[in-house]
Parts: structure tokens; sequence; C-alpha cells
């Protein structure tokens, strides 16, 4: 029976030859993660189970990202309670402020993620390492606290959508602005207990950091995880960080998909999610005047280097517009250090911005850039939800480092060549 | 297990940021969750919800976010079970997880209105619109996810085979 590559790595992980869409398995995991607003429900279920000893302490991983540095005084009870488990248990992997960054950006980095991994994470954007040929997938508290307790995790099979990428991305445009295309395709439900699986000759021209961003976001098409095939460019990355070996999975070329989809990246265009859903996409010809009084640059979806580099190519040497505040967000301590290292930091600053230590704060809008009623912000995060970001009332417009920072600059919503 | 209730309605893609909104996941207590649930679209939720009252609503309920916090501020608040189109896939596992009763039956969740008084027969998958008097049969849970839901949780249910 043929299989996709998330199958394979499925089967693989069960002990299995083969699986098929539907099937329920037991699989054995190779990470398990949780933060610090799902690892203190996590922990409460491990204690209430009456358990005392996580199943391997080298396979957990808890980052302190979400309301870090502690935002109140209960978020600092929240970090303290996975801070002392971290500690009775052991744990090798436990993320706090001066070596935390933001975690999907983080886990892949200090190489804890890698090809042919099978991981679950108590946070939706789990499937991030997609992009790095891993299946990993988002689950809740109590799944996550089974993984810590068994090492083990079900999963019903799933079937898969298959995107097969052609041609080079323009000028302007990069990871995000695909992923946006491809949710304003199929909806928000679009890939509903799927994989999104990446072909195609366009992948060689994506780099690392697009597929995370893409990766990531396959959460914001229901999807169950997303994943690209491993090539040149992944095992470069990998190789000197990843500290266990790439076991490499390829789709068989017979694997059934549920649908397939044909994109030319040569064809894409700067893409905006308008609120308040990721799949209420609009082309930069199809916008209209939208002022505004935030900009973040940052989060999991587009924290990294080439989204800082992105964001400083268009902000070099200009300002940004009086009452938008901008703020830039590096994911982690090693992306802020290259980006000191590169000038970006003085770029940033020099054009208005400020720039913050690592954390999710204002995404999800817990702090570091809560919005006020009515206002607007543009935003390289990943869902503009009522009330996401602050008050009901106001608004989030998804959008690529490049579109955030020409729009920092114009004071309303705009494509880089408008400014 | 039967439940009965008062129907709250709501459409497509109610996602955990709306259920319970980032800026109360600086607590783990039950309580002070279910004391916001649904607070950024139905304000009143909270001041009308009483105890075995039902949510029904269209497609994807519970996208976004992997919060558990979202499946535990409704059953927290009184909620005997939540009837949609669809869940998304985080939030269904949740559910089934900390043991709120979902069920997925369109043709409920067309007929049914808000206000309506509902009744579930959860083994049976038997949904009885009160108020109309129309019967609806939904799709029971594979016989894994019962034995799960049987043991009182996934946990335990764990627990309970590594004995």
């Amino acid at each position: 029976m043929p299989m996709t590559m998330s199958q394979k790595i499925l089967a693989a992980h069960a002990g299995l030859k083969e699986v098929k869409a539907g099937q329920l398995i037991n699989a054995k995991l190779d990470l398990v993660l949780a933060n610090d607003i799902t690892g203190p429900v996590a922990i409460k279920e491990f204690k209430k189970a009456g358990v005392e000893k996580v199943a391997d302490s080298a396979k957990i991983a808890l980052v302190m990202d979400h309301f870090a540095p502690n935002k109140d005084i209960k978020s600092a009870q929240q970090c303290k309670m996975c801070r002392d488990f971290a500690a009775e248990q052991n744990l090798e992997n436990f993320f706090d402020v001066g070596t935390m960054g933001i975690e999907h950006a983080l886990l892949p980095e200090q190489g804890l993620v890698g090809a042919g991994d099978l991981v679950i994470g108590a946070d939706s954007h789990t499937c991030t390492y997609g992009a790095l040929g891993a299946f990993s997938t988002g689950v809740g508290s109590t799944d996550m606290a089974a993984g810590m307790m068994s090492g083990e995790c079900w999963f019903k099979v799933p079937s898969a959508i298959k995107f097969v990428l052609h041609g080079k991305p323009g000028k302007n445009v990069c990871g995000k602005d695909l992923i946006l295309h491809i949710i304003g395709m199929i909806g928000v439900d679009g890939a509903l207990y799927k994989s999104m699986e990446f072909f195609g000759d366009g992948v060689k021209y994506l780099s690392m950091d697009d597929r995370f961003t893409v990766c990531n976001m396959a959460i914001e098409a229901g999807a169950k995880n997303g994943i690209f095939p491993v090539d040149a460019l992944t095992l470069e990355y990998m190789n000197g960080r990843f500290k266990r070996s790439p076991r490499i999975y390829m789709a068989d070329d017979d694997a059934v998909y549920d649908e397939e989809y044909e994109i030319d990246l040569s064809k894409l265009k700067p893409t905006v999610s308008f609120p308040h859903l990721p799949e209420n996409t609009r082309t930069s010809e199809e916008w209209c005047e939208i002022k505004i009084d935030q900009v973040v640059i940052g989060s999991c979806t587009n924290g990294r280097i080439s989204d800082l580099r992105i964001a400083a190519k268009v902000l070099k040497g200009k300002k940004v517009a009086k009452n938008v505040r901008t703020i830039i967000i590096p994911a982690t301590n090693e992306v802020y250090l290259q980006a000191i290292k590169e000038g970006l930091v003085e770029i940033f600053i020099k054009a208005g911005a400020i720039v913050s230590t690592p954390t999710c704060g204002p995404c999800l809008g817990g702090y570091m850039g809560i919005l006020a009623e009515g206002e607007r912000c543009v935003s390289t995060t990943n869902r503009n939800f009522v009330g996401r970001m602050g008050h009901v009332s106001s608004e989030v417009y998804l959008a690529s480092p490049y579109v955030a920072a020409a729009s920092a600059i114009a004071g309303k919503l705009a494509a880089p060549d408008e400014i | 297990m039967k439940v009965q209730g008062r129907v709250f309605k709501y459409g497509n893609d109610v996602n955990t940021d709306v259920i319970i909104p980032a800026r109360y996941l600086n607590t783990t207590s039950e309580s002070e969750l279910a004391a916001h649930c649904m607070e950024d679209i139905d304000p009143d939720f909270v001041k009308t919800v009483k105890a075995g009252d039902i949510i029904v609503a269209e497609d994807n309920f519970g996208c976004g976010s992997s919060r558990e916090h979202a499946p535990i501020a409704i059953k927290a608040s009184g909620v005997s079970i939540v009837i949609a189109n669809s869940f998304a896939r985080i939030f269904y596992r949740n559910s089934i997880n900390i043991g709120l009763p979902i069920l997925e039956c369109p043709e409920a969740v067309k007929a049914i209105s808000a206000g309506d008084v509902v009744s579930c027969d959860l083994g049976e998958g038997i949904i009885k619109d009160e108020t109309t008097g129309e019967s609806f049969k939904a799709e029971p849970f594979p016989p894994f996810i019962q034995e799960i839901i049987a043991d009182g949780g996934l946990l335990k249910h764990l627990t309970k085979s590594q004995k």
C-alpha cells in the first residue's frame, strides 16, 4: 500500500510496516513540548494521575515564552510551576529567560527536532517542524501529559492534500505570502484532520525560514501537520545543529491524496489576511486604504533572521510613520545576536521601531503591544481572530515582513513597492 | 448518560481565542476560566448559562490555539455538551481528554434554534429538540475513544492499561 510522507513517519514510529488513512495507532515520540501556558495544565494533570516520573527526561522540552519574561504575578506563578517541575524531573531541555526563545524557532535552532522525528507539542503551531521533514503536530495539555508519562501518543492516521510548487517567488514575496494564499484558497478548515504535503521544483527556492513559516500556519487551514521533503538545504540547516541522525522519508510516487493543487510561486503577490479570519486574504491589488496604529514583526511565524533582514531592507534609512508603534521581536537570542552583528537592530531603532526580547506576547494579546478599542495592527503573526491582540473591536492584518515594514513607514497597509 | 438544557447557538469557526481569550490564560483555575467563557463573542453567555445548557455551532468549532483551557472553560461553565457540524482537531481531542461531551451532527445543528430545550443520550448518540419534538442521530465515537471516555479521561485510561 503506497504511503504519504507523513504516513511513513507515523508507521515507523508505531513499529508498523504500513499504515492507512483513518487507522488508529499508538506511536513512540521523539519529543514532547509545552510552554508556560499549556505546561501548568499538563503538570497538574500529570500530578493528578499520580505519576511520579516522566518516561524520558531527555525527550521533553518546556519553553517559557508566552507570558515570559513574566508579565504579571499569575504568569510568574505559572513559570515557577514549570521551573519547579523541570528541576524535580531533571528535564534537560528547560528554557527560561536567558536561554529561551519562541518555542518553534528555538527547538529547530537548538537541534532538538529534525528530519524523520515524531513530535507533539501543547501548542497549535508545533506543526512548524514539518519544514525539517518531521511529523509534528499540536495537541492539548492532557495529551502532552500522557506523552511525558508514556513517551507515546495515539494518532488517527491522516490523509493528505498535495501542493505542488513551481517556479521562483518574485520580488517582495516570501513564504508568508504562499501560506496566506493557500489558506485563502482552501479556507480555515480546508485541510481539517489532514496533512499538507509540499512538493515540486519550487521547493528549492524557499529558504528554510520560508518553509518554517509555511508549515507553521498549516494549523490555520485546520491541518494536522504540514511537511516538506528533505533536500540539500534541510540537511545543511541541520548539520551541526541536530542532535540525532536525520531519518529521511519520501512519499511513495503512487501515494494517494484527497486533493492536489499546483501553485506557481512566480505569480504570488503580497498577500494579507483581513480581519477576522486568516482565510480572508486579499492581494496588494485588492487592498483598500487601511490606516494603522501598530506594526508587529516577530512570532513563531516570522521572527527568524530572514524575516528581520527583510524588515531591515525595507526600513533602512527610513522612519516609521508618526503614531505607528512598531515592535520588532527577534524569535530567539541567537536571532537577536545575529541581528545585532548585522546592524539590523541599529536600522530598526534609527527608524523609530523598538526591539524586544523574545516573547510570544503581542501575537496572542498577552502583553508587549495590546491594541485599544478600534485600533489596527499589521502583524507578521498567525491569527487575526476577534480580540486576538487586544480589544474586541481592534483589528489585525496578517502579513509578510515586507508588507509589515512597508506599512510601518506608510502609516497604512502598504506593499514595499508603494513606499 | 443523558443531559438536557437550553441552547446557545453560534456560527462557523468559533475559535479558542473567543472561547477563552489569552489574557485570561495566566491561570489554570477552572472557575476563573469559566467566568470569562465566550466573553469576546457573547458577553451575555456567562451571565445566563445554567448547568446542563448546550452549545450548538456550525463548522470547525474550536479552531485556533491548542489551549485546553477552552474546553475546560466550557465544561466548568456548566455546559453539558457541544454539538457542531465539525470540530477543529485539537479541540476534539482535548474535549475527549478532559471529559467534555461533544457530538458531530449537521442535521441537528441545522434544525435546532437558539433557546430551544434539547436533550441528548450520549451513549446512543440521540439528540432530541424537546421544543420542536424532532430527533436526530449522531455518529457514535469509535470504540477506542469510548474506552477513554468510560475510563474518565486519557490519563486514567493510560494508568489503567499500564497496570
